[in-house]
């Protein structure tokens, strides 16, 4: 169990690192991203620079609460 | 030599020059205070450790993922990182973090090496062995990785693994002629360079990556196609310089405002 426990530990601190928000953040603009391609809600000509966009938001989000702290 | 082989090694060469005087700093600290035998038996097993994660998930991503999904897969990690790097260069450079400092690193480890007990398994020294071998796996595994994302993305991993190689063997012979941890590196600057590179490729593969999800599962384009690469390492240049002036200025930190 110890094992398994710093398993996980030892991935989430390598791909998550020290603020989550980040992580959460680009996963869930690309899980948006996902949703107006397979609806094709948008042209690709809009969706593409939308999404970079909205990258850039997470981590200026990120870098202000990490100002804070 | 093309100009994006070239920028391919640089760009594996930086990021991994910055976890090698790194790996570095922990292996001497622990060759120092625990003895070589140990800590190099640590470093050796990372590196077949390395050597046999590398081949599998080279071989795995390669051969059985379409480019979409590979796209996307290797473009979201590659932005996580990249934009956690970046994240930490811009507090660092704003003063809200705390440079890196490889020469307290080390007199933290050696006090670490020193105080430790003493337990033998093996025939080894337990502590050192555990430590080195920890400290050149983490930092291999980002090497890995590094050279894994960047190599297959572009094709070209050869290239992508010169450029690891290269920086691997500039560090550890600088370390192994100094005989002290590299603090001369100026490791903000670069990890704020490798952060912009990986941010630039990670948003480029990711977004394209998500044309999985559409009817076909063919990759995006961004506007320009690979033109788009130096405007989005240009938009993430400037958002970073904005957002340090404001840091430093109290505008984005409203404790300081």
């Amino acid at each position: 169990m110890r094992f398994v426990r710093g398993f996980g530990r030892f991935w989430y601190d390598f791909v998550v690192g020290d603020d989550w928000r980040i992580a959460a953040g680009v996963v869930l603009v690309l899980a948006a991203g996902a949703v107006l391609v397979a609806t094709d809600a948008v042209s690709d000509g809009v969706l593409v620079p939308l999404v970079g966009a909205a990258i850039v938001g997470v981590v200026g989000v990120s870098i202000v609460q990490g100002a804070r702290r | 030599m093309s100009a994006d082989t070239a920028g391919l090694i640089v760009s594996a060469f930086l990021a991994s020059a910055v976890e090698f005087v790194e790996a570095l700093t922990i292996v001497l600290a622990m060759g120092v205070t625990r003895g070589w035998r140990s800590t190099l038996a640590g470093v050796a097993l990372a590196l077949v450790a390395l050597a046999a994660i590398t081949a599998g998930a080279g071989y795995a991503l390669a051969e059985w993922l379409p480019e979409s999904v590979l796209q996307l897969i290797v473009g979201t990690l590659l932005l996580i990182f990249g934009l956690q790097w970046l994240r930490k260069a811009v507090l660092r450079s704003a003063g809200l973090k705390a440079h890196n400092d490889e020469d307290e690193t080390f007199r933290e480890e050696v006090e670490a090496g020193r105080g430790a007990g003493e337990q033998r398994r093996l025939g080894l020294d337990w502590f050192g062995f555990v430590v080195s071998f920890k400290g050149v796996f983490l930092e291999g595994l980002e090497i890995v990785f590094i050279v894994i994302t960047f190599g297959l993305n572009a094709d070209d991993v050869p290239a992508a693994a010169a450029g690891a190689a290269i920086a691997g063997v500039l560090v550890l012979g600088i370390g192994a002629i100094a005989h002290r941890p590299l603090a001369g590196v100026p490791q903000n600057t670069v990890k704020f360079a490798v952060g912009l590179l990986l941010s630039t490729f990670g948003t480029f593969w990711a977004v394209e990556g998500l044309g999985v999800f559409a009817e076909g599962s063919e990759s995006l384009e961004w506007p320009g196609g690979d033109a788009a690469l130096p405007v989005l390492l240009a938009v993430w240049a400037g958002f970073a310089w904005s957002a340090i002036r404001l840091l430093r200025r109290g505008r984005l930190d409203p404790a300081g405002a």
